[in-house]
């Protein structure tokens, strides 16, 4: 399989801020990278470089074997870009926004309408296709937005958070689209803040954080790098928990975690499904009433706390700063 | 074939534009209420304290009053700007194969027809304060043509400004800021001869100032003065260079700084 995207040694300052320091990434051909890190780590800054808006400092990008920043003409012929933002017109038409985008593209005032009625059956959006996007939910705007990238039926398509501000449902109602996009073969390079959602979508995953890419791997690969599954115990009473945390000690790979407002204890393992009858026997050996068990993966704050030593306060912080799209 | 496209580009950025326009055609409307209102309280208020020789001083100030709204009017180039970026839109047409500068030839065209609009509820107002047309049907013609390709102009410098500027509102007031003085400092509303010596070159030499005494000169509301700067001298070829040299500045700087960033 061939690179449909390369970044190779990106860099880029915003007076003081340095946005990219030396982005190396590549996507394969009809596969998913998603890259995934906090606020301000870069991940605007790659895509915006990559699709052609923003001119790096030095480094190269390249997109289906063209250098972006040698011809850039040639990228946009190829690419659909949906920005962090929903980039709609709001005193426009769900239909217009597409007919507008599709006139832009070139098509032709007939065949830019009929792909906007195809694209809104598709996107489900055909009911309120005359509807001026302005009173449209954040999910609806979401999903014009990502029509308009799909416009000129693009071979590599830039997501920059897109499901960011959704509420849950949205949330996955946007990955189904993305799924379905995928599996029509399209290359797809999605960054997101939200570990969950690069492990329902992508291939492979980049995290990054101050401007680099600090590690790189499936899902599966990186979570098991990052230590493995996480399981939460809920003991029946406060007075468990001391019993409980020295009891569980042997198993775990790492810091034991406590919530003590509901006697919950988040014990790092190497393998979830392995350590959990372990884990209960334990507990029962030290007379301790489990009343809840839970085995998942690591989230993307203990993630990071692990990838770059921040405390999980400080990574989460910036997002409820974040400005809703609706 | 890329003309072609940068036309069809260009047509479709307007065409969009003016449909937004049309849907919000109340805040156009209501814009015009302020001019409007200043054109009463000068024709009635302050130009009751006026004498100008040779012209009633409501026929004298409503140029004034037209030039004066276009150019308020061509501010609203930069706040399209930068609401089209502040809304991520104009990242999304930089991201699609179009010809760059038909974005901005987009904007700057549909303004133009909304300047029309401006221009005809001003000039109607102005008709029922006491204004006259005093001159052929095709000079009265050009007159309204010259008021347009000097908004036209202006355009393209608050186009400049609207691609550079980060906030949408702080540069709408300094537009304002700016523009107060460029048309007060002319003879929009009192004649230039009246002004200081240190004042009068500066506001003779005002591009208002002569796109003023042309339009007064093509609707037949005074002659071109006889003494005094060269562009009051004469008028219309002077407001033609100034458009011109105008255009020739601002086109390229603001495609150019379009092109490079927009935003960050």
């Amino acid at each position: 399989m061939t690179e449909a995207i390369v970044a190779e040694g990106l860099t880029k300052r915003f007076g003081d801020v340095v946005a990219l320091d030396g982005l190396s990434l590549s996507v394969k051909e009809g596969t998913v990278l998603g890259v995934l890190g906090p606020n301000g780590a870069g991940k605007t800054t790659t895509v915006r470089v990559l699709a052609t808006l923003l001119r790096p400092d030095s480094g190269r990008a390249v997109v289906n074997g063209v250098d972006v920043l040698a011809n850039p003409m040639a990228v946009r012929r190829q690419i659909g870009l949906s920005g962090q933002y929903a980039a709609v017109d709001e005193d426009l038409t769900a239909q217009e926004n597409l007919e507008m985008i599709g006139r832009l593209y070139h098509l032709g005032w007939s065949a830019a309408r009929k792909r906007a009625v195809e694209l809104l059956e598709r996107f489900d959006l055909a009911d309120v296709a005359g509807r001026y996007v302005k009173g449209f939910s954040g999910g609806m705007r979401r999903r014009v937005d990502l029509a308009c990238a799909l416009v000129a039926k693009p071979s590599v398509l830039f997501l920059d958070e897109p499901t960011t501000g959704l509420d849950p449902r949205a949330r996955v109602g946007l990955w189904e689209v993305i799924t379905e996009l995928v599996a029509q073969g399209s290359t797809l390079l999605l960054t997101t803040q939200y570990l969950e959602e690069a492990d329902q979508l992508a291939d492979r995953i980049a995290v990054i954080d101050h401007g680099k890419v600090i590690a790189e791997g499936t899902p599966d690969k990186l979570k098991y790098d990052l230590g493995g599954d996480r399981l939460e115990l809920t003991v029946a009473s406060a007075s468990d928990v001391a019993p409980a945390r020295e009891a569980i000690a042997r198993i775990a790979n790492g810091d034991v975690t406590v919530d003590e407002e509901i006697h919950q204890l988040i014990v790092p393992v190497t393998n979830g499904p392995e350590a959990l009858p372990a884990a209960i026997r334990l507990l029962d050996d030290a007379n301790v009433t489990v009343i809840g068990t839970n085995v998942r993966r690591p989230s993307l704050d203990e993630v990071f706390f692990s990838l770059t030593a921040k405390t999980p306060e400080t990574a989460a912080e910036p997002e409820l700063a974040k400005e809703p799209v609706a | 074939m890329s003309i072609a496209y940068a036309i069809s580009d260009s047509l479709a950025l307007t065409h969009r534009n003016l449909v937004k326009n049309l849907r919000n055609l109340t805040i156009i409307v209501w814009g015009a209420f302020v001019p409007i209102l200043t054109a009463l309280l000068y024709a009635f208020v302050l130009g009751s304290a006026i004498e100008i020789p040779g012209v009633s001083y409501r026929e004298y100030m409503v140029v004034g009053i037209l030039v004066n709204s276009v150019l308020t009017a061509s501010t609203n180039t930069a706040v399209g700007i930068g609401e089209d970026m502040k809304k991520g839109l104009i990242d999304r047409f930089r991201s699609l194969p179009i010809a760059q500068p038909s974005v901005l030839i987009g904007r700057t065209t549909s303004d133009v027809l909304n300047v029309v609009l401006t221009v005809a509820l001003m000039a109607l107002t102005g008709l029922a304060i006491g204004w006259r047309i005093r001159s052929s049907f095709l000079d009265a013609l050009a007159g309204f043509a010259l008021l347009l390709l000097f908004a036209y102009a202006a355009m393209w410098i608050t186009a400049w400004i609207g691609v550079r500027s980060k906030s949408v509102e702080v540069m709408a007031n300094s537009l304002y800021l700016f523009l107060m003085p460029l048309v007060f400092v002319s003879n929009a509303f009192v004649p230039t001869t009246g002004m200081p010596g240190w004042l009068r070159p500066i506001a003779e030499w005002n591009p208002v100032s002569a796109v003023v005494s042309a339009c007064r000169v093509l609707f037949g509301n005074m002659p071109p003065a006889t003494e005094g700067a060269w562009p009051m001298v004469n008028p219309i070829a002077a407001t033609l260079l100034y458009v011109a040299v105008i255009l020739l500045i601002f086109v390229p700087l603001a495609t150019r700084r379009f092109k490079k960033t927009v935003g960050q």
